[in-house]
């Protein structure tokens, strides 16, 4: 069905679709919509998940891995010192093999208190074992929704899955949505090993040095053997309901001279920016980063690369640009860019392609 | 005369210390609840006593959850249960620490929402698993770790903030009194909505006695008035036997004290305050019982 929807909507819709037994809800600026409209299916009768209204995200989180443990599907949202507050039981989610689903809207973090776009919540997660996926529209964040659920219960994976989506530049503007009729493109869910008081086994129990290891290695092998599971899960997606993702989406990315590297809604205004360079004619494109964990083999070679960083590490560097020097082997002109909801338009970032000074690191708006 | 089923759901060999408490109290909440049962544990002694992976101590599922996550953890198991059709038993087995001062806001949530399992805390007054750090609940003038000279503080009213949330059912248990115990646990779970039951829990490397004593000290405390086993169902409050009698005659509570290394120099004036406290608590106890407050 076409329909107009916010992107918190869609990620609503889409839970709607999924069924989940289980949601633990908590609001936060600008994620709040998601578990509101998410109370409003419950409440209506559309939606039969047990909703659970708890008292912080620490909370959600350890509502989402109790119900997860029993062999229940549980989702929650989040957004930027909410993830924060959680990332404890966020690790614990992971290492507890639970593959819950959960969206994070992007936002800053504070202080000062900045309720706008920016990465750097999600990417303080990226080494906690999630798999995580980052959005640009309001129908990626739906289609993702649905794939996260399969994607996190398959048993080659069996780890949790995050869906990124900026804070207001897509959780709050409404575009087409085709919503879809789901049939059995997600499963029924199936837990190996879940709670049965038959058959008592202790979970999480005090493991030492002589075995903690393979528990870690049984994750990272299973975060590799996610590779194939989310193609697999995108291609069967496509044959579908007709649209198609990938690790990436590449715009005009063939036979560039320059590629520019973002993630999110920037990712977009990328392309606009492409499409205006090859009006002037430089052989520009765009490469919009859509999974970060697993992270993929990106063939970035023999081109200029300019990165939008909409986060940093301090004292480091732009994480991206970061991820891209160690994994892709490529010396990138590093942009830090859309800090906090700052403004990045496609005309910026044609600037930035222009102007671009391999190897060099520029924070847009602040002069050098 | 109450049936204690024969069925014992911990195993021979834990890792608990000798003369614990703890496994004790486990040992009859089990026997209470049955088989289908399932233990959510957040960081305490009992992450420990139930043994290293890939064994288990215990005949039921253990979930291990963060030291702050138990009610929630337990809040999303229960609701998952319901989904499912399922009454196995939700049973929260706490500390203190990870009860009155890390774990209360998760407990006070799971309250509110009238969240439908047991939450036990097993009160040994202080952060045993850890080498006895002083928490919230330790009481006044006990020396800790983190309190050589002793407590300035008073121990947290835990069952108190337990009873301005209004569940259905709370009670106070000590590990000395195992029959009085495993009967409010049957009851607990046969109530629908929160349960709570405090239990105090003799530590004989914490509480410093020799560990044969544990029974013993267990008994000063209910005798001295230190401790009070008592009910509180939808709001009406019971005093049970062993207090009773303490009440009318309670024995000096230097008594309690002294086979204590903790107490050991204890101020005067920290053991007035004990009295005091104790005093306060049978007060307010006995005029609730007798309906006046």
């Amino acid at each position: 069905m076409l329909t107009i929807a916010t992107g918190n909507k869609a990620v609503a819709a889409a839970i709607k679709e999924i069924r989940p037994d289980v949601v633990a809800a908590y609001p936060i600026t600008p994620q709040t919509e998601i578990v509101e409209q998410i109370a409003e299916y419950v409440t209506s009768g559309e939606l039969d998940s047990r909703y659970i209204p708890v008292e912080s995200e620490h909370s959600a989180m350890a509502a989402c891995i109790g119900a997860s443990v029993t062999g229940a599907r549980s989702f929650t949202a989040t957004s930027s010192h909410g993830l924060f507050y959680m990332h404890e039981m966020v690790n614990w989610a992971a290492g507890g093999r639970l593959p819950i689903v959960m969206a994070n809207v992007n936002r800053a973090l504070g202080p000062g208190w900045n309720v706008w776009a920016e990465h750097t919540d999600s990417l303080q997660e990226r080494d906690t074992g999630w798999l995580q996926v980052y959005v640009s529209t309001v129908q990626e964040a739906y289609d993702a929704t649905l794939m996260a659920f399969r994607i996190a219960e398959h048993h080659d994976v069996l780890l949790p899955v995050m869906i990124n989506l900026d804070g207001f530049t897509l959780s709050h503007i409404m575009q087409s949505l085709e919503t879809v009729e789901l049939g059995d493109f997600v499963p029924p869910i199936n837990l190996p090993y879940a709670i049965d008081t038959a058959s008592p086994r202790g979970y999480g129990t005090l493991t030492g040095p002589n075995d903690y290891f393979r528990f870690r290695w049984d994750m990272e092998r299973s975060m590799r053997d996610s590779v194939a599971v989310i193609r697999e899960t995108e291609d069967e997606f496509a044959r579908r309901f007709g649209r198609s993702y990938g690790f990436t989406e590449d715009y005009h990315c063939d036979d560039a001279d320059v590629v520019v590297v973002s993630m999110g809604t920037i990712g977009k205004e990328a392309e606009v920016a492409v499409d205006q360079l090859r009006r002037e004619g430089m052989k520009a494109g765009s490469m919009r980063l859509r999974w970060l964990r697993p992270f993929p083999d990106l063939d970035l070679s023999g081109r200029d690369v300019v990165v939008i960083d909409r986060d940093y590490s301090f004292g480091f560097g732009g994480v991206l640009a970061q991820s891209l020097k160690a994994k892709c082997g490529v010396d990138p002109f590093s942009v830090i860019a859309g800090l906090g909801g700052q403004e990045v338009t496609y005309d910026d970032i044609a600037s930035f392609v222009r102007d671009r000074r391999i190897g060099e690191e520029h924070w847009f708006g602040v002069s050098d | 005369m109450t049936e204690i089923p024969k069925e014992e759901y911990i195993l021979k060999c834990t890792s608990a210390c000798a003369g614990c408490s703890s496994s004790l109290i486990l040992r009859y909440v089990l026997k209470a609840a049955g088989e289908d049962t399932v233990l959510v544990i957040p960081a305490c002694c009992t992450s420990v006593i139930q043994g290293i992976y890939p064994n288990t101590a215990m005949n039921v599922p253990i979930y291990n959850v963060a030291f702050a996550a138990a009610a929630a953890c337990a809040s999303g198991m229960s609701e998952a249960f319901a989904k499912a059709k399922k009454k196995t038993n939700v049973i929260v087995y706490a500390g203190d620490g990870g009860t009155v001062d890390i774990g209360i806001q998760a407990l006070s949530g799971a309250f509110e929402r009238n969240t439908n399992f047991l939450y036990i805390c097993y009160d040994n007054e202080a952060y045993g698993n850890t080498g006895m750090q002083r928490s919230g609940s330790t009481p006044t003038g006990a020396r800790t770790t983190t309190t050589p000279g002793g407590k300035m503080h008073a121990k947290k009213d835990l069952a108190g903030i337990v009873a301005a949330h209004n569940p259905p059912y709370l009670a106070t248990a000590c590990s000395a009194y195992p029959m009085d115990l495993f009967k409010k646990v049957k009851k607990a779970l046969s109530i629908e909505g929160p349960k709570f039951i405090h239990v105090l829990a003799p530590c004989p490397p914490g509480w410093r006695y020799p560990s044969e004593q544990t029974i013993e000290v267990g008994k000063l405390a209910v005798k001295s008035g230190m401790w009070i086993l008592y009910e509180r169902e939808y709001g009406k409050v019971t005093i049970n036997g062993p207090s009773k009698a303490a009440m009318i005659k309670p024995i000096p509570i230097e008594d309690y004290l002294s086979v204590q290394g903790r107490f050991k120099g204890i101020t005067r004036e920290a053991v007035d305050m004990l009295k005091s406290q104790a005093e306060k608590t049978a007060k307010h106890l006995k005029l609730e019982e007798e309906g006046i407050c």
